[in-house]
């Protein structure tokens, strides 16, 4: 059977649709089903309201003056809070720049003996933009 | 004023009209871009916490309220299509689509290109970001069904239709960083509360933003123009216009 040209592009079409369709379904259902929370609190991960046994995300402050590096390697080790719990996280790699004591951060990975065992560390900032002398 | 609303709505008057406003609008775009680009550049302080890299915020929030605002005045131009069926509303939907899909690539990606250096990543799928990518693909689908050449009044009536239902999304870009955990930080603009930019960061940003505004509004009119002129090549006042008489 012959197909025609517009019958050919019709269906040209219709597949284009479906496929920008599907990645927009796609694309839903990954951020409704496990990212719409795209991180938990120490307090919700301490409350037990967070995942057990899989790889999740904490976000919160980076503790003042909770951060120790281990000479000669690139472990790092600090606290994170919410103000109201916290949980020690431990971290081997690369920090982006504007992880700080006292910033947001997002640490991805898994809790093990009390201990947040993070694969990857986000830096959060916030919604401030000032010039450096007014800072305080 | 209602009066001048109901003329924009005959295809000849809006075709007569769209060409000296698109002009005004170029050269306010271009008025307002060339300082806007030079106080983003130089002009503005360094942020306290950033350094100079925030300066991308003077192309990816202009882009990015674009990318939500462009969706809206199609959804408006939808609604008018619904109700009167006017071929200047149908016209102007489909004259948005393009120009709000650019919008949404940019703020992508200048986004992306911000996260690297801040974030430490140059995507997440946090709720913020994936609706905005959601809105590409919105773009995207309706620029593929408007491209059905078949039966335009059917596809014009699929495509008002589609870009309503697509309207949902907006409000949750908007409000994603307020309604769940984000990556992506809060509101800096329009938030109630305290000042979370400096006064002159905040008035070089709505410089950009108008500019942009302004050249996407030129670049949506004449492109809506000549696409009523192609439209409507049939009807008698396209024939009785000089710029449009065939060679």
């Amino acid at each position: 059977m012959m197909k025609s040209p517009i019958r050919r592009r019709r269906l040209l079409w219709i597949a284009a649709i479906a496929l920008t369709v599907s990645g927009t379904a796609y694309g839903v259902i990954r951020a409704f089903s496990e990212n719409m929370v795209f991180f938990y609190t120490p307090t919700q991960l301490l409350a037990g309201e967070a995942p057990a046994g899989r790889s999740l995300r904490i976000g919160g402050m980076v503790e003042a003056g909770s951060i120790e590096r281990e000479p000669g390697t690139l472990t790092v080790r600090f606290r994170m809070t919410d103000q109201d719990r916290t949980i020690p996280v431990t971290y081997t790699g690369v920090l982006p720049d504007l992880f700080k004591e006292g910033k947001g951060a997002v640490a991805q990975g898994e809790l093990n003996n009390g201990v947040f065992v993070a694969s990857e560390i986000l830096a959060k900032h916030d919604e401030n933009y000032m010039p450096p002398k007014l800072k305080n | 004023m209602l009066t001048f609303l109901k003329q924009l709505g005959s295809p000849p008057r809006f075709f007569q009209l769209s060409g000296p406003m698109s002009r005004w609008l170029a050269i306010a775009a271009a008025v307002l871009g060339a300082p806007g680009l030079w106080l983003a550049l130089a002009g503005t302080p360094t942020d306290a916490q950033q350094g100079e890299v925030y300066r991308i915020i003077y192309l990816h929030v202009p882009a990015a309220w674009m990318s939500m605002f462009l969706y809206s005045v199609a959804t408006g131009y939808a609604l008018l299509y619904w109700i009167w069926r006017s071929p200047v509303s149908a016209v102007m939907m489909r004259a948005l689509l393009p120009t709000g899909a650019w919008m949404t690539v940019v703020a992508l990606v200048t986004g992306s290109l911000w996260g690297k250096p801040t974030w430490g990543t140059y995507w997440v799928w946090d709720a913020r970001l994936t609706s905005e990518l959601m809105l590409l693909f919105i773009y995207l689908g309706l620029m593929a069904l408007s491209s059905l050449v078949e039966d335009e009044t059917k596809t014009d009536r699929a495509l008002a239709l589609f870009t309503v239902v697509g309207m949902v999304n907006i409000p949750l870009i908007y409000f994603s960083v307020v309604f769940w955990n984000t990556l992506h930080q809060g509101m800096s603009v329009g938030a109630p509360g305290a000042a979370r930019m400096a006064p002159e960061m905040k008035a070089a940003l709505l410089i950009c933003t108008f500019a942009v505004w302004f050249a996407c509004a030129a670049i949506v009119l004449v492109r809506g123009r000549w696409m009523l002129a192609i439209r409507e090549s049939r009807s008698r006042w396209v024939r009785d216009v000089p710029e449009l008489a065939a060679p």
